[in-house]
């Protein structure tokens, strides 16, 4: 009997030393990228895979190899537990020389990322992630937040369509932190432009069925639905609106956290008419397009989300800075260099990334096309507004980032 | 379920010594494992999953019942060890008793109302309770939704042993883990285990001998909450998190496969199960390659379902259970 | 007229809609019951079965341009069919020993079923479009009811009633009921026992997919819609109790009246609704509403 357990423990062991053993090194002109993604679950259409390729096609665009930088590109999947996020990122950093970690969409395994990611003094490029915590009380000096973030989507989408005569709301809401703070987020925006919320429900997430919310919508009388959700809560949710006639009878579907993935998944028949904030869309210059037929070329045909945009840019930003640093060894140095250098890629023109790690760039109010006006496949979006760079996101001084005075 | 029932009393005394000696040379491997380049934040995991795991076993490899909800213990200590430590700024020792504490009272009042359903009852029933906890934990403020408590302080174990040092924080682990390891063992041994594997193999005649056959089990449930409860309060210090993951119905099925896998009703069985899923959950995110096909990370939850077909069709006495048997077999 | 501040027309118009969701929870718990009376076992699979179903509906749509009314029919059997393989290559093996070796490879084949569906098929799913015929509503006065959704009615009423009526009322229901009870004997009067356990399976999964099929058009056709259902699934029948077709039935449709109360008065609690209604049946009447301890 003890034999064998002792044989056994020492296969486990033996094989453990094995994996353990594996170390790295970087050197002055080595860079090492993980991209820690969702493969298998929820974000994996909006960010996943794509985001990996963005990565790899920023890093050959940069033409940094050229110049006697050597990129290396790890991947994992963070299953959107935030504990095996973290273990991950303890292990990229202390034994696999990785310098910087890439996307990372579900905000508790990226507050947890940001966390270590200061500890060992390396970089975060946060593309995938929605919390603006992330650059408000839980801000690091390593930490580069470049796509979105709740609040500049709800302040976008509630601004701009209060403005447009949306002036009364009701809010369909997820019931928990990230759609609590949807809904008060854009409250405030929907009341400072004049506009006023009659009242809102709290569904928790994983319903399946929205209809009994729909009516309550209904009666309510709103000009403006909200739907303050995400995923597959957001989808039953606009595919129910159709199906009870909420558009139809006049009343307009606002989406406070929607992707091209989303809209693709539901289908124009469903989804048009449905407005809502995007920093990216593909079909909007010579630049956003060339990017974009390459992306869909290497991703199975999809088109590229603005998470996985955001990826693109902020690696090459990223790549930018480390050359001009000289090694990617210091991460608050490279971050720092980020912020002092202005950002300008194809994708999101000129910006800039500001102290507290905030990407600063203009955002689009957009509208899902009827099934008649859509010329070609992925051809989804009408832009009905552009929010100025300096409109766009939460200012500076009501963060509440600490490291920032 | 599975397992063998010693129950000659002849094979103790051997049975004991070999148990002291494996558990022996097992404690001195996880001593000098993070030294030998294997990498101490998965150790701590595996360990804190393998404390998980053996409290789970007590409940269905030595009670025969089936929980599908023991997440919902190693969650609630987690947040309220977590909450403890950062909120109102207990020490780690205060934090970690309190989680523990938290899951034996959550386990007092699920064991009541679930105790006397058998079976399949049981199982569905620990699920569907589990998942109402979850529920609350999803809402309520404190836990701060997808979010989690994060930056939870690691904190100074009885005031003097700093644990922001990973080798305290590792041999801190190892101590608690090897503390309930032998507690469980302790268990399974004692009068106590014994009227339980009775009452596992038959119900009815070990009522029939004068044994309140639902009070014993629910002792064992109770106590598989709480050691349950004390992983997760270990895990929260840890990885300085708590989060939904723990409180999830996939982490009560991920705890089934690791006793499954292991060996269920065996002392080492979960302990090696726990490492190997661990070990397939850290180190298989960056995927695995099976000929020319490349399976990306996105396949892993595919391999656990397989694991559990695999199992089940045709490996029901675990990892540790086979072995036992094979050497059984070739000394006899 | 209100209700606790609810105009009563209103109120009616929520009691349907939650009719229509106990619908779905009477079709799935009944295959459950279908499948837990003759296989004792619990069929884990049958949430990844159910997103099958709607999957296979889609499939048929978009690949082979066969609509929403053949689809009602060839994706129950098709599903079936891979239920009757599961049946005969795994579960089968497993009858001899404790049953919860088969909750827990159907537990393992739902994550593999849905594993590969969100691998292949990508997790924010596909969409099913409305069939032409039930476009429209119709208004009852105190509400515009999606045609759809009087269908959805219709159809899981006739299919809950119809089994319901086989089971307890034909022969073929006496010989299932009977190698309930005990199949040694039944095999000696001549019957096929494990050919009817297999077909029992497989149309017990049909019934999980049938139910799919009819979710396609109104929820989002994707892999994990299934995951979380099963769980609630699971409380209705712990609800219901085990016992009885009629009870799986009824407390299905009961139940989500019930939530879609909650939903009105109290919406954050409306997906806990149910599990606490379990734990207060399981204080007053722990083997269920309808059902008998086995």
């Amino acid at each position: 009997m003890n034999a064998c357990k002792r044989t056994l423990i020492g296969a486990a062991v033996a094989t453990l030393f094995a994996i353990g053993a594996a170390q790295a090194q970087t050197g002055g002109k080595e860079i090492k990228l993980g991209v820690l993604s969702d493969m298998s679950s929820l974000y994996t259409d909006l960010a996943g895979a794509g985001s990996v390729i963005a990565t790899k096609m920023a890093i050959a665009d940069s033409g940094i190899e050229k110049r006697g930088y050597k990129v290396s590109v790890v991947e994992a999947d963070h299953q959107n537990k935030p504990d095996v996020g973290s273990a991950i990122a303890r292990r990229w950093y202390d034994a696999d020389g990785v310098n910087a970690i890439v996307d990372v969409p579900n905000s508790g395994v990226a507050l947890a990322v940001a966390a270590i990611t200061k500890e060992k003094n390396k970089v975060f490029l946060a593309s995938g992630p929605g919390s603006s915590d992330l650059t408000g009380k839980a801000c690091t000096p390593n930490t580069v937040h470049f796509t979105y973030d709740t609040w500049m989507l709800a302040n976008g989408t509630g601004t701009a369509i209060t403005k447009g005569g949306g002036t009364s709301w009701f809010f369909i809401t997820a019931d928990y932190a990230f759609g609590q703070a949807l809904e008060r987020d854009t409250t405030a925006a929907v009341e400072k432009a004049g506009g006023k919320s009659l009242g809102d429900v709290k569904v928790p997430i994983n319903t399946q069925d929205f209809s009994s919310f729909l009516l309550q919508a209904q009666a309510s009388k709103a000009k403006v639905v909200g739907l303050a959700n995400a995923g597959g809560d957001f989808t039953n949710s606009v595919k129910q609106a159709a199906e009870f006639g909420i558009v139809k009878a006049g009343q307009q579907l606002a989406g406070l956290l929607v992707f091209i993935t989303d809209v693709h998944a539901l289908g124009l028949p469903t989804a048009q008419g449905l407005t809502f904030t995007t920093t990216f869309y593909w079909d909007m210059n010579d630049g956003t397009r060339a990017f974009s037929k390459r992306f869909a070329a290497l991703d199975k045909g999809i088109h590229p989300t603005m998470v996985h945009a955001g990826v693109y840019a902020e690696v090459l930003h990223y790549l930018k800075a480390v050359e001009a640093v000289g090694n990617a060894t210091d991460g608050v140095k490279v971050v720092d260099k980020m912020k002092a250098m202005p950002t300008d890629d194809p994708l999101f023109g000129k910006g800039s990334i500001r102290a507290d790690g905030r990407g600063i760039h203009p955002a689009y109010l957009v509208q899902v096309k009827t099934p008649a006006e859509s010329k070609a496949p992925w051809d989804y979006y009408k832009i009905r507004a552009t929010i100025p760079a300096d409109e766009a996101f939460r200012p500076l001084k009501d963060g509440g980032c600490p490291f920032v005075k | 379920m599975a397992g063998t029932t010693t129950s000659a009393a002849a094979e103790a005394a051997p049975q004991r010594t070999r148990f002291a000696l494996a558990t022996a040379i097992m404690a001195a491997l996880l001593a000098i494992a993070p030294f030998a380049g294997i990498y101490p934040v998965f150790l701590m995991k595996a360990l804190c999953f393998a404390l998980f795991a053996c409290a789970f076993n007590l409940l269905v490899g030595f009670g025969g019942l089936l929980s599908f909800g023991h997440a919902m213990f190693l969650g609630t200590a987690g947040y309220v060890t977590a909450h403890a430590a950062k909120v109102w700024g207990w020490p780690p020792e205060g934090a970690i008793v309190a989680g523990t504490i938290a899951a034996t009272l959550l386990g007092c009042v699920t064991g009541a109302l679930t105790i006397r359903r058998q079976g399949i009852y049981f199982a569905m029933i620990t699920l569907a309770l589990a998942q109402m906890i979850f529920f609350f934990y999803l809402q309520a403020p404190f836990t701060h939704g997808e979010d989690g408590i994060q930056q939870v302080p690691r904190g100074k174990l009885f005031g003097f042993i700093d644990l922001a040092d990973t080798r305290a924080m590792y041999f801190t682990v190892l101590v608690i883990f090897l503390a309930g390891f032998l507690f469980l063992y302790r268990v399974v041994n004692s009068p106590f285990g014994q009227v339980l594997k009775a009452i596992r193999e038959n119900e009815p005649r070990a009522i029939s001998l004068g044994y309140d056959a639902d009070r014993y089990k629910l002792v064992a449930f109770i106590l598989s909450a709480a050691l349950s409860g004390l992983a997760g309060a270990v895990k929260a210090i840890v990885f300085q998190l708590a989060s939904l993951t723990d409180a999830h119905w996939t982490m009560s099925g991920e705890v089934v496969l690791m006793v499954l896998l292991g060996g269920m009703g065996t002392i080492f069985g979960p302990v090696v199960g726990a490492f190997v899923i661990v070990a397939i959950e850290s180190y298989l995110t960056a995927g695995i390659v099976i000929g020319d096909v490349n399976f990306g990370p996105e396949w892993a939850i595919v391999l656990t379902g397989l694991i559990f077909v695999v199992c089940v069709l045709a490996f029901r006495r675990g990892i540790v259970g086979e072995l036992a048997a094979w050497w059984a077999r070739r000394k006899g | 007229m209100e209700i606790l501040g609810i105009p009563t027309q209103a109120l009616f118009g929520q009691l349907l809609i939650g009719l229509i969701n106990g619908a779905f929870y009477a079709m799935l718990s009944l295959g459950l019951a279908v499948i837990f009376g003759l296989l004792n076992i619990i069929n884990f699979t049958h949430g990844a079965q159910y997103m099958m179903g709607a999957f296979c509906a889609w499939f048929l749509l978009e690949r082979a341009g066969i609509g929403y009314w053949w689809a009602l029919l060839i994706t129950p059997i098709a599903v079936g069919i891979t239920g009757v393989v599961i049946e005969r290559t795994m579960l089968a093996r497993l009858y001899k020993l404790d049953h919860l070796y088969g909750l827990l490879l159907t537990f393992g084949l739902a994550l593999i079923i849905q594993g590969v569906f969100t691998n292949v098929y990508g997790s924010s799913g596909q969409p099913y479009r409305l069939p032409p015929e039930f476009v429209g509503a119709y208004n009852l006065g105190f509400m515009f009811l999606p045609k759809y959704r009087a269908w959805v009615i219709v159809l899981s009423l006739v299919v809950c009633f119809g089994t319901w009526f086989v089971i307890e009322r034909t022969k073929l229901g006496s010989y299932l009921r009977a190698a309930t009870e005990n199949p040694a004997l039944v095999q000696a009067f001549g019957v096929n026992v494990p050919r009817m356990i297999t077909l029992t399976y497989g149309f017990g999964v049909g019934l999980a997919a049938l139910a799919g099929v009819m979710a396609a058009p109104i929820y989002q056709v994707s892999p994990q819609m299934g995951a979380n259902l099963i769980i609630v699934v699971f409380a209705v029948v712990v609800i219901g109790g085990m016992g009885s077709i009629m009870g799986a039935i009824l407390t299905g449709f009961g139940l989500g009246v019930l939530e879609g109360l909650t939903k009105v008065f109290y919406a954050e609690a409306s997906n806990t609704v149910i599990f606490v209604i379990m734990v207060i049946v399981l204080l007053v009447k722990p083997a269920g509403l309808f059902g008998r301890e086995r």
